[in-house]
């Protein structure tokens, strides 16, 4: 059986490359992508305690976060799609109208 | 004992049969139409008489047979279920509902069938004998109160039928508001009950009802209240003053429904509460009072109303207002076998002056001007003959129908007050001139239609057979109080007895002594008969003998003609002191003042004043979307080092 510590080692790798790319990327759609990355990181450690301590809890909140992460990009696309539209780009830089 | 078990059969039957045809009917055949509706009522009739086969076998312990199905509401110490209940009352009402109902669709389907409207009628039709069956079958008030606004519903949907038309609609409508303020009487009274006895299920409420000490008139208590709350969803129901303005308007719906609903059927729900209610109302001898008076007035004043009108629809709708007067009039002496007898032959004799006025209708091709018909005797036999029955019927000719039952109601008022016996008596006479003078009207005299215009014809066997069984029923349905004339048991009463058993004095056994010949005449002559009499004598004077007289009796009394014509202005009455204010409040104040002003004002308010506060803080923040992300992680690298470093 793999170890426990296999899979939290994977959760860690996956959500810190999810925090690298949110930070350093400029295109909204790849930090948006960065974003679920780091979600199902997540859900990966939840699974992983949930299946190690035997306890059901972590899996039923996988379900939740799934069905949050769904509402969160129905929303989020349909704001990216509007920015592009709006802006004509997708590079965050350029979005920062907020000062003028 | 299958039907009495199953007895949620009953109503199910027509409500599956709305559903099917007013879901799935808009690809069906007009046969495939009709086969539905009309195997949903067939149905339900037979089962209604198969409970009746089982219900004369069942011992007396075992009624009223109540049958519960399962558990409706249950909410704290709050308690009801759907339950079915079955006692002498139910059986009455039930054959009347499915007996009169099915012969009235199959009446239908030959009136109809040219209307577009033909799938959508039947579902209708049919919704309503769901909602009247669960009425007349529910074991307590929550669950009557389900079939109450349900039969008011389609009630509304179906004068509402032709809804093109603008006077079709307001109609509807009209109905539909007047019912809403009885129905909030009636629920009001039916939440005091709750309160009172704890529960609604009839044999709970009513044997505690009886058992409470009599409220003398002028002590209001409880019960008067409750009764007089009953009382107003009664007058809305069954329309009596001051909620009757509702039931001549909703002739705007076609001819059946106003046979079906508005004269045998759903206006009798007032009635039939109030008799179900009656160990609380014998408790309170004011409501009763009320009741006997609100009842003998209505019969008058729509009475006098039906002497002018010249519709001959209208004039049957307010001689509807006016045989449920008389009803009302029964109950409130107490009678109340004797208001429940005049309901079942009301049924009949009204139910076919409707149908009959309808083929006469249908006849003339639309016209329902009396004044434009005349001479119509030969041409059309069957519905002249029909209609013949049923205006001895209702004007009380003896040995017909409503000669036992109205003679019973006036019996009991004589024996109660002399005043209302004495209104009864000359409504009697009224209801026998203006039956005569529509009838005359419509098939003596000279022809009064233009012969090319309007080709006149007898109407299909589907609406004559109708016409004929509720002829047969019209003259022979008050046979069952025959043997009371000469001093026999009045089987009628007899056997509606028991329902009212637990409340009233069991009534003293009738007189074994068989009367005499003489007292038999003077029963077959009395004061009713002989005021029918002279008011037949009268119109026959008045529109057969000398036609040119109501003319200058009209010119001569013309503030009278007039009042009555205007239908004493009760609506215009309403108009300038209910609706006219309450529109005006509405449009004024509630619309522009309450909902432009106050809501709409504090709801753009809030979005000016944070559209406002939003510009002035958005100079707070950089607009850098990545500087805000580093912020973030930045944030909850900090906050989980310290979460560690607390921990440990």
């Amino acid at each position: 059986m793999v170890p426990t510590s296999y899979f939290l080692v994977l959760s860690a790798v996956l959500f810190g490359l999810g925090v690298i790319a949110f930070i350093f990327k400029r295109n909204i759609i790849t930090i948006f992508m960065s974003i679920e990355l780091m979600l199902n990181a997540v859900n990966l450690a939840f699974i992983t305690f949930s299946r190690a301590l035997g306890q059901l809890q972590g899996q039923v909140f996988v379900f939740f976060v799934i069905v949050v992460a769904a509402a969160e990009a129905a929303v989020g696309l349909a704001i990216i799609i509007l920015i592009h539209r709006n802006r004509g780009t997708l590079n965050v830089e350029r979005v920062d109208t907020l000062k003028d | 004992m299958p039907a009495l078990t199953y007895l949620w059969i009953i109503p199910l039957l027509p409500l599956l049969g709305a559903a099917a045809n007013g879901l799935f009917g808009t690809r069906w055949s007009k046969g495939a139409v009709t086969g539905v509706a009309l195997t949903a009522t067939t149905l339900s009739f037979l089962a209604a008489l198969e409970v009746v086969r089982e219900f004369v076998a069942l011992p007396a312990d075992q009624i009223p047979w109540i049958k519960t199905y399962f558990t409706w509401v249950s909410a704290g110490a709050f308690h009801a279920d759907f339950a079915l209940q079955v006692d002498q009352l139910t059986i009455i009402m039930l054959l009347v509902v499915t007996g009169v109902g099915w012969l009235i669709h199959i009446y239908s389907s030959g009136y109809m069938h040219d209307d577009p409207g033909y799938r959508r009628f039947f579902s209708y039709l049919n919704l309503f004998m769901f909602f009247m069956l669960l009425l007349v079958l529910a074991a307590n008030y929550l669950l009557m109160f389900v079939g109450w606004e349900g039969v008011g519903l389609c009630s509304y949907l179906l004068i509402g039928f032709y809804y093109l038309k603008k006077s079709a609609t307001d109609a509807g409508s009209k109905a539909f508001w007047v019912n809403r303020v009885g129905d909030f009487g009636f629920i009001l009274g039916v939440l005091l009950i709750l309160r009172t006895f704890g529960s609604l299920d009839f044999a709970t409420v009513l044997p505690r009802a009886a058992a409470m000490p009599l409220e003398h008139i002028g002590q209001a208590g409880v019960l008067t209240v409750i009764a007089l709350l009953l009382f107003v969803g009664a007058t809305g129901k069954s329309a009596q003053l001051p909620l009757y303005v509702w039931l001549p308007d909703a002739m705007e719906g076609p001819t059946p429904v106003s046979a079906l609903i508005h004269a045998a059927t759903m206006v009798t729900a007032g009635v039939y509460m109030v008799v179900r209610s009656h160990a609380i109302f014998l408790n309170a001898p004011a409501a009763m009072e009320v009741v006997g008076i609100v009842g003998c007035v209505t019969a008058f004043f729509a009475a006098t109303i039906g002497l002018v009108q010249t519709d001959i629809k209208k004039v049957l709708a307010y001689s509807t207002v006016s045989q449920l007067g008389y009803m009302f009039l029964a109950l409130g002496v107490g009678a109340f076998s004797a208001g429940i007898f005049h309901l079942m032959t009301h049924a009949f004799f009204k139910g076919l002056l409707f149908l009959s006025a309808g083929s006469v209708i249908h006849a003339m091709g639309g016209e329902q001007d009396m004044r434009k018909m005349g001479g119509l005797r030969k041409k059309i036999p069957v519905t002249f003959w029909t209609m013949f029955m049923a205006t001895l019927a209702i004007a009380g000719a003896p040995g017909f129908s409503g000669f036992f039952s109205k003679d019973e109601i006036l019996l009991a008022a004589q024996r109660s007050s002399t005043p209302l016996w004495a209104l009864g008596v000359l409504i009697a006479g009224l209801t026998s001139f203006y039956m005569f003078r529509l009838l005359f009207l419509t098939f003596f005299g000279a022809q009064q239609y233009d012969e090319h215009h309007v080709h006149v014809h007898e109407s299909p066997k589907s609406m004559l057979v109708p016409l004929v069984v509720l002829a047969i029923l019209s003259v022979c349905g008050g046979w069952m109080a025959a043997p009371a004339l000469w001093g026999g048991v009045n089987h009628f009463e007899h056997f509606l007895a028991p329902v009212f058993a637990t409340a009233v004095e069991p009534v003293a056994a009738a007189p074994e002594s068989s009367r005499g010949v003489t007292e038999i005449l003077q029963a077959l002559l009395g004061a009713p008969v002989i005021a029918g009499l002279l008011g037949f004598l009268l119109a026959w004077w008045l529109y057969i003998r000398s036609p040119e007289t109501p003319k200058k009796i009209a010119a001569s009394l013309s503030a009278v003609y007039k009042l009555l014509l205007g239908k004493y202005f009760v609506d215009e009455l309403y108009a300038a002191v209910i609706v006219r204010p309450l529109v005006w409040i509405s449009d004024k104040v509630l619309w522009h003042l309450v909902d432009d002003g106050a809501i709409d004002g504090v709801v753009n308010g809030v979005a000016s004043v944070s559209r406002e506060s939003g510009d002035r803080l958005r100079y707070a923040e950089s607009g850098n979307t990545r500087s805000y992300a580093t912020w973030i992680v930045m944030g909850v690298v900090v906050f989980t080092s310290l979460l560690l470093w607390m921990v440990s």
